[in-house]
């Protein structure tokens, strides 16, 4: 019913989907899994139609199609429902049901309200949820609202010709257990309606909704496997089984820390959500890696580090001392660090050019009395541009027209030339190619030798395991269970997937 | 020229391409005289667009100009009265105070924002208001004259043709690029435009930044405020009518971004420059003053179309 055939994607320096075969057939819910990094969404994001591939067939009813936005792939009857939920709160259950579609109740232009309630209540009857069509979106619970953005793509039964494929993207992250239950048997209810993809990180959810699943790795499908013929471990080590480049990671340069210099100790850290009891010392020179599914709170325990979360109880200590505050600028004041991963919201002001970025963190040092010392600013920038070799036209550049990596290499530029000593790194190679990545790599071992000590939350798990000197796992905001990475005693990704999942 | 620096100079091609136009009307509007008498409309114009500027670089907006010019240049005259009613003498102490005072004014203005946490639109649209009604309460609706030679050379001395205030009023714009290029609060201005969580995430004390912008916004109104009474001679509650308007309109057309991180004082500059020609010319040319707002309201759409890029903001909001 619905097929993929050799499927091409390239983005610069990342072969994204290598011959993707894909199959859907009616009424079937098809799981789909993967590391971060395999390709999933990209895969998810050509089928709705987010991006055209390079190359390779869809078939759909036996057709070809070709979509060049998600407006096409909707037409065609394949929806979304995405994981960050898309429907807009402020407006009513209705209203963001027929988004778009209100044509339909329009009389003389005027929209006919009850029509839509009445419209809007058979969807809902679709996905069993009774509540008033009327009702404004955001006092809605997060098990309501999924159910609600699923009837909204189910409208697509009446507007489309053919059969329909709705793609779910983790949509049980933030369910409880019940709720996951209930949203299961709706799903398979609806396979008289729809055919489903599944994509979830949660192993076992996937082995008991999906008729069959479809395993990446590397940007290629390694293995679909049946309903019933298949366990968590099978599926795992499929994900996971590739050869690692030893130096990819510098491994070699690897050296053990320093024991006896605590930078940042955390004593059973709380956070507000659902962080609980995080305890851990990083010391000079230790590569300190945080490894958790997506929302396992790994972000607020490096933001609490850098004092944008205050902890609802427990300490964070800098070496050994409290923050007179908790502020980022109390902790880049005592040393910290912190390279965020949304670089273009966090890490870099684009319309700035090189060095007022690398600076701004530190102006204090570059300025008397209120007024900047621009030529020692632009020396300094000069500098660390020769020492990571940044490629810029020169510290005058805007900052928003560097690659990712270059930019990368400016946020870490800019805290380390200000000699911060404990570095917060999040996603720190997220969306870089190849060769930036391996700088980046680089760099982590260069600060490490200069008594650095690192917090990581790495983008794979290769990356992790390569990279760490210490991993802690993350689950649900708990930590349950720390490797340290000696000589034969680094966990396997398998390993780390099964203390996650 | 690639595009980028076509983005960057469109404003100043329209300033040239409105001058040569009005010029190709009516030969008179280019000459020395007619200059002159655009500098004296457009010298507290811009002092009102670069205060405004800086706050509209940090993203935010500052509304309360036409109050507290209102405001300013009646205390500045009541001060110049009492103090013996000439700046040669003690009157002169006029002068610092109202600066003084504008900076005080904008730094309450600045604190209203950001400590009861009102989008600036409103706290400062409101504290306008409350400068406007400061005024009327102060002169009881009357106007208040000014006759002291010295303080009116700024309009009757001329310099090469032009008179003191302009290059006062230029003056004064060198002092904003030196804080825009060679202070911690101007590079400030821009971390907080471009990316205020970046900012904040890079230990920068966003909130001391935005008082401190809109003291100095205040600061250049209140400098205005002092060439309004030069070049008018006496102060009243609608001192500061219509420098809203051109202040802003000036501001964007001159390529400052009003999402803010792009732009600064010589846009600001320029994008007065551009309006004053306009306003100049129509009269210039004889278009009857009857349709003159309204033109002017539809001129000012066209050189926004023609003088920025509005390519790369995906919502206009």
């Amino acid at each position: 019913m619905y097929e993929m055939q050799k499927i091409e994607k390239r983005f610069p320096g990342v072969h994204a989907l290598k011959a993707v075969d894909f199959q859907v057939k009616r009424g079937e819910i098809v799981g789909l899994v993967g590391e971060n990094g395999a390709g999933k969404s990209t895969l998810m994001k050509v089928i709705y139609g987010a991006y055209a591939p390079d190359d390779g067939k869809i078939l759909k009813d036996g057709r070809q199609v070709r979509f060049d936005s998600p407006i096409a792939a909707l037409k065609a009857g394949i929806g979304m429902v995405f994981q960050e939920q898309s429907l807009i709160l402020n407006l009513s259950v209705m209203e963001n049901i027929f988004l778009g579609n209100e044509a339909q109740f329009s009389r003389a232009g005027l929209i006919d309200w009850r029509a839509m309630a009445d419209a809007a209540r058979q969807q809902l009857k679709k996905v069993k949820l009774d509540i008033d069509p009327a009702r404004k979106t955001s006092s809605l619970s997060f098990a309501q609202r999924q159910l609600v953005e699923l009837a909204k793509v189910l409208t697509l039964e009446e507007r489309v010709e053919g059969d329909l494929v709705i793609l779910l993207d983790e949509p049980t992250s933030v369910l409880s257990r019940e709720e996951v239950e209930l949203l299961f048997g709706i799903i398979r209810e609806l396979t008289k309606r729809a055919s489903f993809i599944f994509v979830s990180h949660r192993m076992d959810e996937v082995l008991s909704i999906s008729d069959r699943i479809y395993v990446m790795k590397d940007g290629a499908v390694v293995d679909v496997v049946e309903k019933g013929k298949a366990s968590i471990e099978d599926i795992q080590h499929k994900m996971v089984g590739r050869a690692v480049d030893k130096e990819y990671y510098r491994e070699r340069r690897r050296k053990p820390y320093d024991h006896s210099k605590v930078l940042v100790e955390l004593d059973s850290v709380s956070l507000p959500g659902r962080v609980r009891d995080i305890s851990f010392k990083l010391h000079a020179g230790e590569v300190l890696c945080l490894v958790g599914a997506e929302g396992s709170g790994r972000e607020g325990i490096i933001r609490a580090i850098y004092g944008m979360i205050t902890p609802t109880s427990g300490s964070v200590k800098i070496r050994d001392r409290h923050l007179p505050q908790v502020s980022p600028r109390a902790a880049a004041g005592a040393g910290v660090g912190y390279v965020p991963r949304e670089r273009k919201v966090e890490g870099i002001v684009s319309g700035m050019s090189v060095f007022e970025n690398m600076t701004l963190s530190q102006q204090s040092r570059f300025s008397k009395g209120g007024i900047l010392n621009l030529a020692a600013e632009r020396a300094l920038a000069r500098d660390w541009i020769g020492k990571l070799s940044i490629k810029a036209s020169s510290e005058l550049a805007d900052c928003g027209n560097l690659s990712g990596g270059n930019q990368q290499k400016v946020v870490l530029s800019k805290w380390r030339s200000g000699g911060s000593d404990i570095m917060l790194l999040d996603h720190p190679t997220r969306g870089l190619d190849i060769g930036a990545k391996e700088d980046v790599y680089e760099m982590v071992r260069d600060m490490c030798d200069d008594g650095v000590g690192i917090v990581l939350v790495a983008d794979t798990f290769e990356e992790a395991i390569g990279l760490a000197h210490t991993i802690i796992v993350v689950k649900d905001g708990r930590m349950r269970k720390r490797f340290d990475c000696g000589e034969g005693t680094a966990p396997t990704p398998y390993e780390l997937l099964h203390h996650m999942a | 020229m690639t595009r980028e620096n076509l983005l960057k100079w469109a404003p100043v091609l329209v300033l040239i391409a409105l001058v040569l136009f009005f010029s190709a009307i009516n030969p008179n509007f280019l000459s020395l005289r007619n200059f002159a008498r655009l500098s004296i409309a457009a010298s507290p114009a811009l002092m009102v667009a670069v205060g405004v500027t800086f706050i509209i670089v940090m993203g935010s907006i500052d509304l309360s100009m036409e109050g507290a010019v209102s405001a300013l240049a009646v205390i500045f005259c009541y001060m110049l009265v009492w103090l013996g009613g000439s700046v040669a003498g003690l009157g002169l102490l006029a002068v610092p105070a109202t600066l003084l005072l504008g900076l005080g004014v904008g730094a309450i203005n600045g604190l209203i924002h950001v400590r009861l946490r009102i989008p600036s639109f409103m706290s400062s649209l409101a504290m306008g208001f409350v400068g406007t009604g400061a005024a009327v309460l102060m002169t009881g609706g009357n106007i208040v004259k000014i006759d002291d030679e010295v303080f009116r050379a700024l309009l009757t001395y001329r310099m090469l043709g032009f008179p003191l205030m302009a290059y006062v009023a230029l003056g004064f714009l060198l002092l904003a690029w030196v804080i825009q290029s060679y202070t911690r609060l101007g590079r400030n201005f821009y971390a907080v435009g471009g990316g205020e969580d970046l900012a904040h995430a890079s230990g920068v004390n966003v909130k001391r930044v935005r008082v401190l912008g809109f003291a100095l916004a205040g600061f250049f109104f209140a400098v205005a405020g002092l060439l309004q009474v030069a070049k008018l001679g006496q102060a009243e509650s609608v001192t500061g009518s219509n420098l809203m308007f051109i202040s802003i309109t000036s501001v964007v057309v001159g390529g400052v971004a009003l999402w803010g991180g792009i732009g600064g004082v010589w846009n600001a500059l320029v994008g007065v420059l551009i309006v004053s020609v306009i306003n100049n010319g129509m009269i210039v040319i004889g278009i009857p003053d009857f349709i003159q707002d309204g033109l002017l309201g539809v001129l000012v759409i066209i050189a926004v179309i023609l003088s920025t890029d509005r390519r790369s903001v995906a919502f206009v909001k």
